[in-house]
């Protein structure tokens, strides 16, 4: 078992003629993904990485069983390759695409909320359930199928994270990227609900950072829903108030998204925190041993 | 990006958001030139910092005098203003606005705002305005009124109405209020604004709501959109370093300690400078190298590091992904060669050929000191930088 994706989810890509979406494609077959199709507007017909592509998400979904559409397209376009994903009815849509406009993402989640569609992203690496199917951009090699959930709003981070539980022999079930923008698809709480349905998952990593209140919601949800261990570890204690840190949603402004409030709302919901990044690891071996 | 009050203005005067008469000056004689031209018997000289608190700290003078005018212009004009948002050197005053001063008869506090946990735009008022709006909120948050949009239904016209009746605008004075806040809006949709501020936003002598302040910031991401925009940005107004990295596709924001940090992703990048905190040192820098790591961008990141000349030690951290381990130790190599580096260099890699990667790095007989793994590194560059 575990959550959103396993080894039949057939995947689409919007953007797979781009040489963005032609190498993360790529290794995505490579690591075992089940890639169906692509979309480029007006290359509809030709094949690309032994795929179909057609000219929209529409025509292959009418031609094709598609469950997942993985978008690599250019951050002026990826709202509406989103829409179009949204429309031909997708089930699980991943958009990798970094520097979207926030106001793109205002109509994005006013729309996906009136449909059956669910979001991971934007700006994120994705998600893999692995030795199973591997949608987006991280490194396939560090994760190792087992029981713990990773859920994380960066990229580098949620690496960090695999590669600890992979070390420490745990494993992961599916390690899902949400993504470091301020308006985004599915949030901390939305993941973990549906690893605390997963059978497979016995313990869930949450990686966060300064900016927003989404773990301080989060750690009030973990309070009454959650009955399998947390660990969370959460970047930006060092930041300065006022400074964006790389991502669009890691700022600190006023007295909301401290990591020293995310801290205390978790460490009061009785999640098991870590103060370095060094030690996620060591923690879940040592709550689930 | 920031734009100036000035910039702010004029954009409300061309979208029909009603302003104060003004003008721009560089220099005391023309302060003055654009004073005559007002018809007012009072004028107010603003300095033009990306920066709030201007009146507190003599940013902001009024005078009756027209005469008074240049003198007011000429001590702004070439100081650095310190307020409450700048870092202890302030901004430059390269600017100073000329507006005919008004009688006041209410002050209000006026925002709209992209808000994320609403995931919608939210219009945030005050009848306390004029005021650090993060004291109202933290001392009397009943004083606060928000109205967040629901983005498939557009502007609400009886939402609008209650917020006037809240703040008690009565007759013309609520038409006016609702006119206010939809060109408000219009101007965020149409500039991509994640901020539109007006504090105060004024009753005037005439009876008549007019923006007294105006700050409006224009989201990064769509700048790409915004050509016209894009050109009122004020390099002056930010940190050197800050903008040279931008310019090199690099994320990079300078902090007071003495540890140098490269790290591949910004999440990675924050939680470097945590590590260097728990280990008792303190982070000189937040600096994203991005996922390539390649010898240009390395190479670009040690130039921008190195011009801080606090900088007592460097730690560079890489999550080799995609990027193979060593690759990225020839970039280093390179980069650390060519950029004549004599400060201590800790390098902690992991992920795709690792061993690889130090090896490359031992053997290319230059000082770099490796780490076996984050707790690693952190002690050894804070040991390094000596503190």
């Amino acid at each position: 078992m575990s959550v959103l994706i396993n080894s039949s989810s057939k995947i689409l890509c919007q953007g797979i003629t781009g040489s963005q979406g032609t190498f993360h494609t790529q290794q995505c077959i490579e690591y075992g993904s089940s890639v169906v199709a692509g979309v480029t507007p007006g290359r509809g017909g030709q094949n690309h990485l032994d795929v179909p592509v057609f000219n929209s998400v529409k025509e292959a979904k009418e031609n094709l069983e598609i469950d997942v559409s993985m978008i690599f397209v250019p951050a002026k376009f990826a709202s509406e390759a989103i829409m179009a994903a949204i429309d031909a009815e997708i089930g699980l849509i991943v958009c990798i695409t970094e520097g979207i406009p926030v106001q793109d993402m205002i109509a994005v989640k006013a729309k996906i909320k009136d449909s059956n569609s669910k979001l991971i992203g934007p700006n994120c690496p994705g998600i893999i359930t692995p030795d199973e199917s591997k949608i987006g951009i991280m490194p396939g090699f560090i994760h190792k199928k087992g029981t713990v959930g990773i859920i994380s709003r960066s990229g580098t981070l949620t690496y960090e994270a695999v590669h600890q539980t992979t070390h420490y022999g745990m494993g992961q079930s599916t390690c899902i990227g949400i993504g470091g923008d301020p308006i985004k698809g599915l949030n901390f709480i939305d993941c973990l609900e549906l690893f605390e349905a997963d059978p497979d998952t016995k313990g869930i990593v949450m990686v966060g950072e300064i900016g927003g209140s989404d773990e301080e919601k989060a750690a009030i949800f973990i309070k009454d829903n959650i009955s399998k261990p947390v660990v969370a570890y959460i970047a930006g204690v060092s930041a300065p108030p006022g400074k964006r840190m790389g991502h669009a949603g890691a700022i600190v402004t006023g007295k909301e998204g401290t990591a020293s409030a995310k801290y205390e709302a978790l460490n009061e919901a009785g999640v098991h925190t870590v103060e370095s990044l060094a030690l996620i690891g060591e923690k879940m071996y040592s709550v689930l041993k | 990006m920031n734009l100036h009050e000035y910039q702010s203005k004029q954009i409300f005067l061309e979208s029909g958001i009603p302003v104060l008469d003004g003008g721009i000056a560089v220099s005391p004689d023309e302060a003055f030139e654009i004073a005559k031209n007002l018809s007012t018997n009072t004028w107010v000289v603003k300095a033009q910092v990306h920066a709030g608190g201007r009146g507190k700290v003599g940013g902001v003078k009024i005078t009756k005098n027209i005469d008074e005018v240049k003198d007011l212009a000429e001590n702004m004009l070439g100081t650095r203003l310190i307020t409450k948002q700048t870092d202890i050197n302030g901004l430059p005053i390269n600017h100073v606005y000329i507006e005919a001063g008004t009688e006041i008869i209410a002050e209000y506090y006026f925002s709209l705002v992209i808000d994320r946990a609403k995931e919608t735009w939210t219009f945030i008022v005050s009848s306390e305005g004029g005021m650090d709006i993060e004291a109202v909120a933290d001392d009397t948050p009943e004083k606060i009124i928000r109205y967040s949009i629901d983005p498939s239904k557009g502007l609400c016209n009886d939402s609008l109405r209650s917020l006037a009746e809240k703040l008690n605008f009565m007759n013309h004075l609520s038409d006016e209020f609702i006119d206010f806040a939809k060109k408000v809006f219009e101007l965020a949709k149409k500039t991509d604004a994640n901020l539109i501020e007006v504090n105060p936003l004024i009753i005037d002598g005439d009876n008549h709501l007019v923006a007294l302040d105006s700050k409006i910031a224009i989201e990064d991401n769509a700048l790409f959109r915004q050509p016209e925009l894009y050109e009122l940005r004020d390099p002056e107004q930010e940190n050197k370093l800050e903008e040279k990295a931008s310019n090199n596709d690099l994320s990079y924001v300078s902090l007071d300690g003495n540890i140098a940090c490269m790290v591949n992703g910004a999440g990675l990048a924050m939680a470097t400078m945590d590590l260097i905190k728990i280990h008792g040192g303190s982070p000189a820098n937040f600096l994203d190298v991005g996922g390539g790591a390649t010898t240009e961008r390395v190479t670009a990141a040690f130039e921008i590091i190195l011009e801080n000349p606090n900088v007592k030690a460097i730690l560079v951290n890489i999550f080799g992904g995609i990027v193979r381990c060593d690759v990225i130790a020839d970039g280093i190599i390179n980069a650390v060669k060519s950029s004549n580096i004599t400060i201590p260099i800790i390098v902690r890699l992991e992920g795709t050929n690792v061993e690889n990667g130090k090896l490359k790095l031992e053997e290319s007989g230059l000082k770099i000191i490796s780490a076996n793994d984050l707790t690693d590194a952190a002690v050894k560059v804070v040991a390094s930088a000596g503190v």
